[in-house]
């Protein structure tokens, strides 16, 4: 019987007694439904719950709460041997006694695979991670790139119905990693098979995902499509963690459907806003404007939200302008991008120039206050 | 005056110190010098004397006569020989074979344990070593003797009402020699052990196989290593140990370590003593040679 969801936390929490005797709740209340065939990532900084989370589906810890569903199935205190996923671990984990191909046959061994059939499949898997002419190789005398592949190809082997991968990435150099990224996307379409990823690296997850699910402290804090989780963060920590944005303390005036007028008291101003979350007239909220949606220019435009400023750091980044600017005793920062190649300096904004920053009212998000 | 002060004298002349400085092969000589003077005053030479002493024969009085024969080997065809020989192997290989199985377990619960419960742990296994060799084998004989505290304790659990006559036999010296090895088979499998990842066998569970799988195809070939040296460190010195067949087996147990001593000490036959010790090094070596190459072998081999 297929169900509709690969794997189901309802109501996990997994509480781990430190050796101190005191007594840290890592996940705490977690409810996520991952799709079949979904790629989907788990986001946050380290110690947010996402490795634990991770770890309970493969079943190396059990939840103290809830349980954990794979396929329809409550896992309960299935031990990993049990269970229909596979783990690709951080640090490879590769088993070095033995060859590329002897790891990647392991799996199936186990499962008590003919020999022929090991071993047209684990061909086939390290085809697929092209790492066929390595496979009689020790895996201290392949370089990380390579003993990453082979780690893939050892969990993928095993066609799980859900591949967990915990930061595989991590020890990877910045190239290769970005490289590894898209071909791991392209992987994960082409078995079908459902991954889920850990990563505390927001551009990687926001690459790969088809939905991130951000943590912090043990909880979910919101579930959704990289474009959703950037565009419409529904709070102040998720605005904050994934790229970057400027925060404005202000009271809500007025509130229509999803639109809403909000005081800015550092400006004595009004801003026309969009809502994201439930808020009412009167409540005390954070308004976001993310810097690369902040339009400047020199001259005053007519639109609403239309604020003077003046640069007080511009910083040269390449593609981008980071400006630094003083709008009413309030620190605004505002990317511009570079579309002009020239070496004039004239043509870019500079230290002590006063300008016009608009915020589209489709751009100013109203947060919940923390 | 000062600038010409400043100038290091070496740089020009050429002097040991800078030999050491720039020539990595002098570097290593500097380094191993000390062992291997030591090693060369205190064991090349005197395993040479022995071996000379080996050929040469005993005088009337227990002197040793510069009269080159083979008559001490020759000798030592005898089949009493022959059979202590062998029994001294079977005593090598029993207390190497128990030392393994009592102590990896140990070993491994030790390698697994929390990391600051692993120092103590290990500090316990060593503790034996604070008191005397000789202190600790009489401990032992205290509590094997008839109506010591073994049998005591056997009386009062009403096991047995007879004393159990453990010591002076075969059984005791097999007690103290596993007793006093162990702690070198423990500390070589724990290393070996403690380097496990634990990502490896949680990935090797992950890949489907039961825990005696993971103990079967990861952590048995792994701690290989740890296999061979504990071996070698169990088994070479129990070949030659008479303290312990000596003081806990009586005059039954004679092992080859015994007839050595006995020799040099007792029967004042030295260059017989030195034939006997050039057979049970010869012994030893070859048979410590054969296993470390199958046993490195079959780390190459299990997958």
């Amino acid at each position: 019987m297929q169900s509709e969801f690969a794997v189901e936390l309802r109501d996990v929490v997994k509480k781990f007694i430190t050796p101190e005797g005191n007594e840290l709740i890592a996940v705490d209340h977690v409810n996520i439904q991952i799709r079949n065939g979904e790629f989907f990532s788990m986001l946050g900084s380290s110690g947010c719950g996402k490795t634990t989370s991770l770890r309970m589906i493969a079943g190396f810890e059990w939840p103290t709460e809830g349980d954990i569903y794979i396929e329809g199935e409550p896992q309960g205190h299935r031990p990993p041997f049990l269970r229909p996923v596979n783990t690709v671990f951080q640090s490879y984990a590769l088993f070095q006694h033995m060859t590329v191909f002897q790891n990647v046959a392991f799996g199936l061994e186990m499962e008590h695979a003919t020999k022929s059939e090991i071993k047209s499949r684990v061909g086939r898997a390290l085809e697929m991670v092209r790492l066929s002419s390595m496979d009689r190789r020790r895996p201290s005398q392949l370089s990380g790139g390579q003993q990453q592949r082979v780690a893939l190809a050892r969990a993928l082997v095993k066609t799980p119905d859900v591949l967990l991968l915990d930061e595989p990435l991590g020890a990877l150099d910045l190239k290769l990693r970005k490289e590894m990224q898209l071909e791991l996307k392209a992987l994960q379409q082409q078995v079908g098979i459902t991954f889920i990823y850990v990563t505390h690296d927001q551009e990687e997850a926001l690459t790969m995902s088809d939905r991130i699910a951000v943590m912090s402290y043990g909880r979910v804090l919101q579930v959704g499509p990289a474009v959703e989780i950037y565009e419409r963060p529904t709070s102040r920590f998720v605005a904050d963690f994934i790229g970057e944005s400027n925060f404005f303390d202000g009271t809500v005036k007025a509130v229509n459907q999803k639109k809403a007028v909000v005081t800015i008291p550092a400006w004595k101003q009004d801003l026309q806003a969009t809502l994201v979350a439930d808020a009412a007239a009167g409540d005390a909220v954070v308004v976001s404007v993310r810097p690369e949606k902040i339009q400047i220019s020199e001259q005053p435009k007519t639109n609403d939200n239309c604020l003077e400023g003046v640069v007080f750091n511009s910083t040269y980044i390449g593609s981008d302008t980071h400006l630094f600017l003083d709008v009413g005793g309030q620190q605004v920062k505002a990317w511009e991008q570079n579309r002009v190649s020239s070496l004039d300096p004239h043509l870019f904004y500079r230290k002590d120039q006063k300008l016009w920053l608009t915020f589209p009212a489709e751009n100013v998000l109203v947060l919940p206050k923390e | 005056m000062a600038s010409s002060a400043a100038v290091p004298t070496d740089v020009k002349r050429p002097s040991l110190l800078r030999l050491i400085r720039e020539n990595k092969v002098a570097q290593g000589l500097t380094l191993i010098s000390p062992a291997n003077v030591y090693l060369v005053l205190f064991m090349v030479v005197p395993l040479i004397l022995v071996g000379i002493l080996s050929f040469l024969s005993r005088g009337e009085y227990g002197q040793v006569l510069f009269q080159f024969n083979l008559s001490n080997y020759t000798r030592l065809l005898d089949p009493i020989y022959g059979r202590i020989l062998l029994y001294s192997l079977g005593v090598g290989v029993a207390t190497t074979v128990l030392s393994l199985l009592i102590g990896y377990p140990l070993a491994y619960y030790i390698a697994r344990a929390p990391a600051r419960q692993r120092s103590l742990l290990l500090f316990l296994v060593l503790v034996p070593f604070w008191t005397n060799f000789i202190i600790r084998i009489y401990a032992w004989i205290m509590i094997l003797r008839a109506g010591g505290f073994l049998d005591t304790v056997v009386q009062w659990l009403h096991i047995s009402d007879q004393p159990l006559h453990l010591l002076y036999t075969p059984t005791a010296v097999m007690i103290g020699m596993v007793y006093e090895f162990l702690p070198f088979m423990i500390l070589p499998l724990f290393t070996s052990l403690e380097k496990i990842e634990n990502a490896v066998l949680e990935a090797a569970a992950d890949l489907g196989a039961p825990p005696y799988r993971v103990f079967l195809r990861v952590t048995l070939p792994l701690s290989i290593p740890g296999m061979i040296a504990g071996t070698i460190l169990v088994f070479i010195p129990a070949m030659g140990m008479f303290v312990i067949p000596d003081l806990m087996g009586g005059a039954k147990t004679i092992l080859i370590g015994n007839v050595i001593r006995n020799q040099f000490l007792t029967a004042r036959d030295w260059p017989f003593g030195a034939a006997a010790s050039m057979i049970l090094m010869v012994l030893t070596m070859v048979f410590t040679f054969y296993y470390a190459r199958r046993a490195g072998l079959s780390e190459e081999l299990v997958v």
